[in-house]
């Protein structure tokens, strides 16, 4: 066991990990944040993205004793008193959504496209977010949902990202 | 839990990792970005019996420019070298290989240490550092010493690195330019989605100058074997001359007349030299039509 430090959408931990535990399964079974769901283990799929120290990385390829001393921000930290991030209800109202499964890690990484890219093309959107598959939609709404926030979140000043 | 289990140290200076690495026997693993140990692990493809994490050792994550050469430490991540100033303005072909290297995320973890050392015949950036007369400094408790990358990459997955080696940094130098020549260059891949392994790709950098003569050609393959490639003969078929359309297409179709890429379910030998010939025709009509537009 070794022993861990690390901030989780905002509150401090202090766990005993094995090594060998996967940041993802951490998350889920740990501390019970379970927003952040596991897809493929293999680094295909992206639906366990979470910001590791505010970059987006797939949470089945990280170890949780390389988050030691990290921030961590999942899918369960990014709404604000209660309200939506601009992201969350920009794939709300446009249903860039069916079954849900990959939205998670959808959100979290279209976060991260706009934090480098505020004013993303359709082009630039879709290869931003080509680390994350979606078997239902086709992705229409899910770029319709980031091309919304994009306009709201470029258009109130300090974004949060 | 997926990965099986090993013992897990996390050192914070290159020479505490290679004496962990030295004392670690065969089965020690280092760790960098994780993007190819991490899910072998999880597939338990591999069963390290001690990992040893890089990723604490802040001495490799730097960037910097010294006697005409870029010295990238090997713990900096794809998209850090990807959005460097410096490797876009002396480097746009790495830059623009990166950009082919899986997605956001795993550009964000991977390592240009960890990709050189993985040494994937299939790797974009293995390809463009042969190009680029690349070099790296590897660290043993026995002293370091340097490796052109044409003598690291031996075979897939195989480089001519000891056992208690670790590559510490990757030293890329300024390539040497003729007075009033322009360089174009471009990187070319096909995989079944953008950001997968690539099935084939061809790269090339090539030197016109004023009257649109070609003065210096470098021509690299993608998947072409058990190694990145370089075809010295496709760069001389296309050295002296203007680089037309029938000129290209004979120095791809010498670049891979004798490349034996891997077959599997993706393509069969013969596809994917088919494949690895059309991409490398397009790498050079790309750099050509980039030099002869000035834009590099």
């Amino acid at each position: 066991m070794t022993q861990i430090s690390v901030r989780v959408d905002g509150a401090s931990y202090a766990d005993d990990v094995e090594p060998r535990t996967l940041l993802v399964h951490y998350l889920r079974e740990q501390l019970g944040k379970v927003g952040t769901v596991v897809g493929c283990d293999t680094s295909n799929c992206g639906a366990c993205t979470v910001h590791l120290d505010g970059e987006s990385v797939k949470s089945c390829t990280v170890l949780a004793v390389q988050a030691d001393g990290s921030e961590v921000t999942t899918i369960e930290g990014i709404a604000e008193g209660g309200e939506l991030h601009p992201m969350q209800r920009a794939f709300h109202e446009k249903h860039g959504l069916q079954c849900g499964y990959c939205t998670p890690g959808m959100i979290m990484a279209s976060i991260d496209l706009l934090k480098n890219n505020p004013n993303p093309s359709e082009a630039e959107i879709r290869e931003g977010i080509e680390g994350n598959l979606c078997r239902c939609t086709g992705y229409v709404n899910i770029v319709r949902a980031v091309q919304q926030a994009a306009g709201e979140m470029s258009s109130t000043a300090g974004a949060q990202a | 839990m997926k990965p099986p289990a090993f013992e897990y140290e996390a050192p914070s200076t290159v020479e505490d990792a290679a004496r962990l690495l030295a004392d670690g026997g065969d089965d020690a693993k280092l760790l960098a970005g994780g993007q190819s140990l991490i899910p072998l692990l999880n597939l338990r493809f591999a069963a390290p019996s001690l990992l040893i994490d890089l990723n604490g050792v802040l001495e490799l994550a730097h960037i910097n420019e010294a006697a005409g050469e870029l010295r990238i430490g090997a713990l900096v991540r794809h998209s850090a070298v990807a959005g460097h100033a410096l490797v876009a303005e002396r480097h746009p072909l790495l830059a623009e290989a990166l950009g082919y290297v899986a997605h956001p995320q795993i550009r964000n973890r991977g390592t240009i240490g960890g990709t050189t050392a993985h040494s994937d015949p299939a790797a974009e950036v293995p390809v463009v550092l042969l190009m680029s007369d690349a070099r790296v400094i590897a660290h043993s408790t026995r002293g370091q010493r340097e490796i052109a990358v044409d003598d690291l990459f031996v075979s897939i997955f195989t480089t001519s690195l000891e056992p208690d080696e670790i590559i510490t940094e990757v030293i890329i130098p300024d390539r040497h330019v003729e007075p009033g020549t322009i360089t174009g260059s471009s990187f070319q891949e096909f995989a079944r989605r953008h950001g997968d392994y690539a099935i084939g790709g061809g790269a090339a950098i090539v030197e016109l100058d004023a009257e649109g003569i070609c003065r210096n050609a470098r021509v690299g393959l993608l998947g072409a074997g058990m190694r990145p490639e370089e075809s010295k003969a496709a760069a001389a078929v296309l050295e002296n001359s203007t680089l037309a359309e029938d000129t290209v297409r004979e120095a791809a179709r010498v670049a891979t007349a004798e490349i034996n890429p891997l077959g599997n379910v993706h393509g069969d030998v013969q596809y994917r030299r088919e494949v690895i010939r059309e991409m490398t025709f397009r790498a050079v009509m790309t750099a050509a039509n980039k030099a002869k537009a000035g834009t590099a």
